[in-house]
């Protein structure tokens, strides 16, 4: 269903990017991670994908630098001919009370999570528009929605992804292009691995904490969506509606 | 020094005689709105063999001329 594309999953050596690239790859997507860090859990994405008799390769590239997406963008381009599907989850949190929030704090989240997927889009852009398709996946959150206490830096930058999400999707719907964003709520991830008893977690209505594979589901819907553009999907057990 | 490269692409593009257009032509004026300009600077990269980067507004046909000109100084 997603043969013949290539996807571009950045943070996606493990948690909620990793389960995406082994969706897309099940559904015959050839696979090109954006990792930061972790080469060897990025090389183990790549081996499962292509257990599914996929293509999958990865790419050491910090999104919050403007340069080094350029060359990683660049780079899948010579390995694979073009960037179809493009998934903007790289993302860190720093959480703290806003009193005490330091400047570097806040600069360092929305550096990665919001700049980093304007960086990736703007290098992605050249390659839908002249394909005259394209498909984009920004993952926010349901902090971005609601505010989160502690995460004025957080829900900021991923607030700020469902904007850049709406503007792309209106500037390149004429060239068949489409953006879109997932909104996840908890999920079973490293970076949620200290809020399981957190409350709220107890007020989310389907009572658990989602899992990645939960948000790669949607992330596989958008992908396919022909018609869905500017949308963002709440994966979140109703937290947030 | 890339007018008449530019003026080709445009002449194609919109099927207008490439004799109307002049150096200080406007790209609204040529019917090119602001997402055709990024898909002319496309074209202009395959016909000319270079990228380009342009990160400012053009409006006339010479602005683009001269911005392309900068960046390959």
């Amino acid at each position: 269903m997603l043969k013949g594309n290539v996807a571009l999953i950045t943070g996606g050596s493990r948690g909620i990017g990793a389960a995406i690239a082994k969706k897309y790859a099940a559904l015959g997507a050839d696979i090109a991670i954006v990792y930061a860090g972790n080469a060897q859990a990025a090389e183990e994405v790549c081996r499962a994908c292509e257990a599914l008799g996929v293509q999958a390769r990865a790419y050491r590239c910090n999104v919050a630098d403007f340069e080094e997406c350029k060359r990683a963008v660049a780079a899948v381009k010579g390995d694979f001919g073009t960037v179809d599907i493009l998934v903007n989850n790289a993302g860190i949190a720093k959480d703290g009370m806003l009193a005490m929030m330091s400047k570097d704090a806040f600069d360092q989240v929305v550096d990665t999570n919001l700049k980093g997927a304007f960086h990736m889009i703007r290098h992605c852009a050249p390659l839908f528009i002249r394909a005259r398709k394209g498909c984009i996946v920004n993952i926010s959150s349901v902090s971005g929605l609601m505010g989160n206490a502690g995460q004025c830096n957080y829900a900021a930058s991923k607030a700020g992804l469902i904007g850049l999400t709406k503007a792309v999707a209106r500037e390149l719907a004429p060239r068949n292009i489409r953006c879109n964003a997932i909104a996840p709520g908890f999920i079973q991830t490293d970076m949620t691995a200290a809020l399981s008893d957190a409350p709220l977690v107890q007020a989310i209505p389907l009572g658990t904490m989602g899992a990645p594979e939960d948000v790669a589901d949607a992330a596989a819907y958008l992908a396919m969506a022909k018609y869905v553009t500017g949308e963002v999907l709440r994966v979140d057990g109703g937290l947030a509606m | 020094m890339y007018f008449n490269a530019i003026a080709n692409v445009i002449a194609g593009r919109t099927g207008c005689d490439v004799s109307t257009i002049k150096p200080e032509s406007t790209f609204v004026e040529l019917g090119i709105d602001s997402l055709d300009t990024v898909e002319l600077l496309m074209q202009l990269e395959d016909e000319l063999g270079f990228e380009i980067e342009l990160d400012q507004a053009v409006t006339t046909v010479d602005d683009l001329d001269k911005a392309i000109q900068s960046k390959q100084g």
